[in-house]
């Protein structure tokens, strides 16, 4: 049994035409793992993805693959088509031309390079075909017309197609881009179990950062003229680097829970808003909507809606984590309810260490802005 | 597997009534015509009893090598429309909506009217060798087009303006030629079976099996290049020799069949959306066949009505083509946009 390697680029540029995109790009994918590109539009991902699968000529390093026989690194650009096409499969954002094609017969396609000359499919093909569809749950389309079927049920029609490939490395363009949410988490679950269970090195490119960071082994970042940060997850998503490479504001972005936040100014507050462990996400964004500053607080900094609270919100009263809301913390929120037009309070529970907003409540009460 | 099966049978049915078709198709263009001939009379001459005779005459000399060339050229008509559509990936290509036909016209124009002037009358290889390389011309130019241009759709229109281009010139090249010579060129230009000899018969039979078999053996790669040039060039196909080997085979046989019968129309694009519809798969291994074979008998369906109808005057075969299929070519199009959703 050959052993398998990945894939990795050396010193490799690559762009359209004669243009140089990005250069000097160093991937290295072994197998079973996860390697995903970020950033932003048009940074180049999908050059790379495009140089990998051969759509576009690299214009100055290697890629190099593991050779048939498996014994060392080889030049790709030193591999036949149908050597490369056993070893790399892809799933592109453009969807083949597929007239009157069945989901099947899709799916067969992907046994191309090991067919005879007349491609016609043995019965140990059609099984593999049967195997790859039902891994990704696609079985109960599989004889329906490839243009009768939702988007999603698409997307695993062709990872099936992939997996049939029998490939060692396999590349994905925004495989998760314009599938709902059932169909995202399907389909990274898949890639995720074919990395785990047939040792495949994947390399992809997300635009969902929440996601990147759950499936990722490895992360690259591009940012339109290299690789400008390479790491794990845990590595990428720390700091204020991802808002950087996307260029917004650090508070637009929630690494941790990959949660987005609208921008705002930060005028002076008219409404007040008392929340806590969430309650008062919604009232927040519904002010956002309705273009009214507002302040927020008590929050503790470890509070589910801190961060919320922190984006949307002119100005946020807020103490240590895991510390009772104090003295000051109060006075100073009883001021700014004081300059407020009116307060909300979504919040309902109250215990010992949030009783400065019972308090709060009630003093609001007592000036006639509770609403 | 109950779902392969019918799809097997409706492809084994479409084959053996192809065939059948194209039989009975061939024995009415036997009996027919100005001259109607009888069973008898027939069987004589098939079976080499009968070796002379104006019964013998017609059959042996006009219709039967009318009939086979309305076969060989039917087919090879049809196929080169199946390989134009599937290299520009467009529904309506064929040799003639691209200028092919025009631009074959016009170098077969040119070289006809030379030859003449020098007092040589011109065979059929220096007819074919003419229309051949004004078909590569044409088709040539519509690939430097076609770098050019991403969008499919121009390139069909670019194509039809090169028609036109020729068009106009071989025009202007008949106004200043002698009048024998438009006899010629104008007989040739309406399209036509009629005149066939068995030499010429012999010439294209090996030219259109020939390439028709090259091709045959390309429809694996064929198969991946329909599902666009991406996804091909993964499975290993190499994307430019395909090109070059699709190009050359489809305007070989479309060289072929104006070089011998002139400028067809429809008989290109509509056949393989007739075929894709009967047989209800793209495959070439399926429509490459499929494509020679209904190509074969709708040619020769046109042709009979053609020399029939008004019998003894012909009407051009492309009047009769265009009449019959592009209603098909116009059904076809509301189809597939309703299928695509």
């Amino acid at each position: 049994m050959m052993e398998k390697k990945g894939l990795k680029t050396e010193g490799l540029n690559v762009g359209y035409g004669k243009k140089v995109v990005l250069s000097g790009v160093e991937l290295e994918v072994r197998p079973g793992c996860v390697l995903t590109l970020i950033g932003p539009n048009g940074s180049g991902k999908s050059t790379i993805l495009k140089t990998l699968t051969r759509q576009l000529n690299a214009m100055g390093g290697r890629v190099l693959l593991t050779g048939e026989e498996g014994d060392d690194w080889r030049d790709m650009s030193t591999m036949s088509g149908s050597e490369i096409a056993r070893t790399l499969a892809m799933v592109m954002t453009e969807r083949p031309t597929a007239e009157l094609m069945t989901c099947r017969e899709v799916v067969g396609t992907g046994r191309y390079p090991y067919l005879g000359a007349l491609g016609i499919l043995g019965k140990e093909d059609w099984q593999k075909v049967d195997e790859a569809m039902e891994m990704v749950s696609a079985a109960e389309v599989a004889d329906k017309g490839f243009y009768e079927i939702s988007d999603g049920q698409r997307q695993r029609v062709m990872l099936a197609r992939a997996i049939c490939q029998e490939p060692e490395i396999l590349v994905l363009d925004e495989p998760t881009s314009y599938l709902d949410l059932r169909y995202k988490l399907d389909i990274l679950g898949n890639i995720r179990r074919l990395a785990r269970d047939k040792k495949i090195s994947v390399i992809m490119s997300l635009h969902e950062l929440d996601l990147a960071m759950k499936v990722s082994d490895e992360i690259a970042c591009v940012d339109g003229e290299k690789i400008s940060k390479m790491g794990t997850p845990e590595e990428i998503f720390t700091g204020g680097f991802v808002q950087e490479l996307y260029q917004v504001p650090k508070e637009s972005f929630h690494p941790l829970t990959g949660a987005l936040y609208p921008h705002t100014e930060k005028l002076s507050p008219k409404v007040f808003v008392i929340g806590g462990a969430g309650s008062g996400i919604p009232t927040y964004y519904r002010l956002l909507r309705e273009d009214v500053p507002f302040a927020a607080g008590i929050l503790a900094e470890n509070d589910l809606e801190w961060d919320a609270a922190k984006a949307c919100a002119s100005k946020v009263i807020s103490v240590r984590a895991f510390e009772p809301m104090d003295e000051e913390a109060l006075n100073q929120a009883k001021e700014l309810i004081d300059e407020c037009e009116a307060v909300h309070c979504p919040l309902t529970t109250f215990g010992p260490l949030n009783e400065a907003n019972k308090v709060l409540r009630d003093y609001a009460r007592q000036c006639g802005k509770l609403q | 597997m109950k779902g392969i099966s019918a799809v097997i049978t409706r492809r084994i049915v479409f084959f053996i009534s192809m065939m059948a078709l194209l039989f009975a198709l061939a024995a009415w263009n036997v009996g027919s015509g100005s001259i109607a001939l009888s069973l008898k009379e027939i069987g004589g001459i098939l079976t080499g009893e009968v070796r002379e005779g104006a019964a013998y005459q017609i059959l042996w000399n006009i219709r039967l090598p009318r009939i086979f060339a309305a076969i060989f050229l039917g087919g090879a008509l049809a196929t080169s429309g199946f390989l134009l559509q599937t290299f520009f990936g467009n529904p309506i290509a064929g040799p003639y909506v691209l200028g092919i036909s025009s631009g074959a016209k016009l170098v077969v124009a040119l070289t006809m009217i030379f030859f003449l002037s020098k007092g040589v009358h011109m065979q059929s290889y220096g007819m074919m060798a003419a229309a051949f390389v004004g078909s590569l011309l044409a088709m040539g130019f519509v690939l430097l087009v076609s770098l050019r241009v991403q969008k499919m759709s121009l390139l069909i229109v670019c194509g039809i303006m090169i028609g036109y281009i020729c068009s106009a010139i071989t025009d202007l090249i008949v106004t200043f030629a002698d009048d024998s010579n438009i006899v010629n060129l104008h007989n040739w230009s309406m399209g036509s079976f009629s005149g066939m000899q068995w030499t010429n018969v012999k010439f294209m039979a090996w030219m259109v099996i020939i390439t028709c078999v090259l091709t045959f053996c390309l429809s694996k790669p064929i198969g991946a290049y329909q599902m666009g040039e991406a996804y091909a060039r993964n499975m290993g196909v190499n994307i430019r020799l395909l090109r070059i080997l699709l190009i050359l085979l489809s305007s070989l046989l479309s060289a072929c069949v104006t070089a011998f019968a002139g400028p067809i129309s429809f008989v290109g694009i509509a056949v393989p959306h007739l075929v894709k519809l009967m047989t209800k798969t793209a495959k070439p291994i399926i429509l490459i066949p499929g494509c020679f074979l209904c190509g074969a008998a709708v040619t020769l369906f046109c042709d009979g009505i053609a020399r029939t109808i008004f019998a003894p005057t012909e009407v051009s075969i492309s009047s009769v083509t265009a009449v019959f299929l592009a209603p098909v070519v116009i059904i076809m199009m509301i189809r597939k946009k309703e299928n695509r959703g």
